[in-house]
């Protein structure tokens, strides 16, 4: 089987987010895999210890993408693409991603695709469900389970708490929402092979794209923070009064009442 | 100059840093609080490969390097100091002196296992009567035929009630000058005659097993003698001289898990309606914790880098002892003093890092011998 995995580099969840001149501070920050695209690594390899075939870890970034993707060949994966955007393009957004994938993906044997649910960065959880549409080919969202059979994919789906039990076939995209796994750490083996495995760097010109066919469809306005969280309010005295205070602060103050 | 980790190095220190906060520190405290030894996250350390980091793949290793090794002990000295001191004791006591020193059968045998983390290996070389004075053996090792009668008696050996092999220092003989010969044999633990008890009460390190051993007529083939029969007190000495960066390598940890602590509650904390961080008597303490947690880290890093690159690393290795211990002491007393009366509480965690910091400036060394092997570099 052909796996792909889209993958992309997050903050890491404990950086403080710093905003300077309306661009997010990101020189000193670490960055980690995507936590939702971690469950999706960690599917690839299941799926292809189960059916056999390779998987391959694609993302679009900078050089230094090329941390993550080491991490996910640590864990197994067999190869790595690194589409880098830095020196070609000033800004993108989803539909500049898609349309590089779907260039990268044009002549390639493609049976799954696995993505995140969404990144955490951004949360627009786009890029896959648009880059299936755009290879003409089967997706589902929020996976919790999946299970191949020849060309059949039997799939739970989370749909906000319940399961919607999903049968389609491949080729196919789907995008991995917690619970359907426990990603692995990479293995101290698996770190010291992760050098000797393929990694492939590409920039768009390799995709015979130019500039123009991944300008971005959106404009970003502003960036900011939410407001700073105001401390919270303990009433005192007598039950009854706290009742009334609580009312009329509902009413006139927070005016939710 | 480079300061850069590498590609494996980074990786190692980011896997062992997510299993440690995910697998080990929410057992911290009951680790320390039940003194039980958490053989369970051994077996796990083993199946990621971290039992083996230093030794090559044809032992059961991974293949990594000192540094990487030393990166993962502080990973795992942040969040508990027992296991810890456990995890760098099997790997540079308990596995190192096979590596180094043994026959290619014996590190077949006995290394690959403890490499692959399917056993653990104990190093015994204190005495109640021989403690910094390790000339001072009196555990005897006496040939018959084809083996090693071994009578004698080890206390505070760490790991040795888990341990499938134990590495004895004995006297095995008189030098032309009549001084004794100590060497280092392999002993396995069921070997008849040999008793195992474990009823420390101890201060800190308190999940970390902690062991006498009792040799009573322990008969062992003499094929189990480690290395050169004449030089087995030399190599301990460097078999130490690695054990000490990896002692370096988990007061980091807690030198930071110190810093990390009190500067986390020195912000949120307030009390004259400012946070404990605004007054510089507070942030003074913060100041001089941050820099000597990373001076001690330069110097663990250097001493393991020396190694790595085949120098000597006697004198750094003793630096980074020295310094990171001591450092570690400081830290996690003044992270206690920044908590106030909330750091005298165990649910608060710092108390416990003193406790275990104080281990590290007397164990494989006090901060004594470490300035006496300082100051013999020094020519004195």
């Amino acid at each position: 089987m052909n796996i792909y995995v889209l993958l992309k580099k997050t903050f890491d969840t404990e950086e403080k987010i710093i905003i300077n001149d309306g661009q997010i501070e990101d020189d000193s920050a670490e960055f980690i895999i995507n936590p939702y695209d971690e469950y999706a690594v960690e599917e690839a390899i299941n799926q292809r210890d189960e059916h056999g075939g390779e998987v391959t870890v694609v993302t679009i970034g900078d050089e230094d993408s090329d941390k993550q993707l080491r991490t996910a060949l640590a864990m197994g994966a067999d190869k790595a693409v690194l589409i880098d955007t830095e020196d070609d393009l000033e800004d993108g957004d989803q539909y500049t991603t898609t349309k590089i994938l779907e260039a990268f993906f044009q002549d390639r044997e493609v049976d799954l695709i696995l993505a995140g649910n969404v990144a955490i960065d951004e949360a627009s959880g786009q890029v896959g469900p648009r880059l299936a549409e755009c290879l003409g080919i089967n997706y589902v969202t929020t996976i919790t389970d999946l299970k191949i059979d020849g060309d059949t994919a039997n799939i739970d789906k989370d749909v906000e708490g319940d399961v919607e039990k999903i049968e389609t076939s491949l080729p196919l995209l789907v995008t991995c929402q917690q619970g359907l796994n426990e990603p692995r750490y990479p293995s101290l083996p698996g770190i010291m092979k992760a050098k000797k495995k393929p990694m492939e760097d590409l920039e768009i010109d390799d995709l015979d794209l130019e500039e123009e066919d991944v300008e971005p469809k959106t404009k970003t306005v502003e960036i900011f923070l939410p407001a700073e969280k105001e401390a919270g309010k303990i009433l005192e005295g007598e039950v009854e009064d706290q009742v009334k205070e609580l009312v009329s602060l509902l009413k006139n103050e927070a005016k939710v009442l | 100059m480079n300061f850069e980790l590498t590609e494996e190095q980074r990786m190692t220190r980011n896997m062992v840093r997510d299993f440690a906060n995910d697998v080990i520190k929410p057992r911290a405290i009951d680790i320390d609080r039940e003194a039980k030894f958490p053989i369970d996250i051994f077996k796990e350390m083993g199946k990621l490969g971290l039992m083996g980091i230093p030794f090559p793949e044809e032992y059961g290793g991974s293949g990594g390097d000192t540094i990487s090794y030393a990166l993962a002990v502080e990973e795992i000295g942040k969040v508990c100091g027992s296991t810890g001191l456990s995890y760098a004791a099997a790997i540079s006591l308990g596995a190192t002196p096979i590596y180094l020193f043994g026959t290619e059968e014996q590190k077949q045998k006995y290394l690959t296992p403890l490499a692959k983390g399917e056993a653990l290996g104990s190093f015994g070389l204190t005495e109640p009567n021989a403690g910094s004075d390790a000339g001072g053996t009196k555990t005897t090792a006496m040939i018959d035929g084809d083996e090693f009668v071994i009578n004698g008696e080890k206390c505070f050996i760490t790991n040795a009630s888990f341990a499938k092999t134990l590495i004895i220092t004995a006297v095995t003989g008189k030098d032309e000058q009549g001084k004794n010969i100590i060497s280092a044999i392999i002993v396995p633990t069921d070997t008849k005659g040999v008793t195992i008890n474990s009823n420390y009460e101890k201060m800190g390190v308190r999940g970390s097993d902690t062991a006498e051993i009792i040799l009573e007529n322990v008969r062992v083939p003499k094929s189990n003698l480690i290395g050169d029969p004449q030089k087995g007190f030399k190599q301990f000495l460097s078999t130490l001289d690695g054990g000490r960066i990896s002692i370096g390598a988990l007061s980091v940890g807690i030198a930071q898990a110190s810093l990390n602590r009190a500067l986390a509650y020195a912000k949120e904390r307030k009390q004259f309606g400012k946070p404990l961080s605004s007054f510089q008597a507070i942030q003074f303490k913060l100041a001089n914790m941050a820099m000597e947690a990373e001076l001690s880290r330069n110097i663990v890093l250097k001493a393991a880098w020396l190694k790595d690159n085949h120098k000597s690393f006697s004198k750094e290795a003793a630096y980074a002892k020295l310094f990171a211990s001591e450092t570690a002491v400081r830290n996690a007393d003044q992270a206690i003093q920044i908590h106030g009366g909330y750091g005298y509480m165990r649910e608060y965690e710092v108390e416990r890092f003193l406790r275990d910091a104080k281990l590290l400036v007397i164990g494989e060394g006090t901060s004594e011998i470490q300035r006496i092997v300082i100051a013999r570099q020094l020519g004195c």
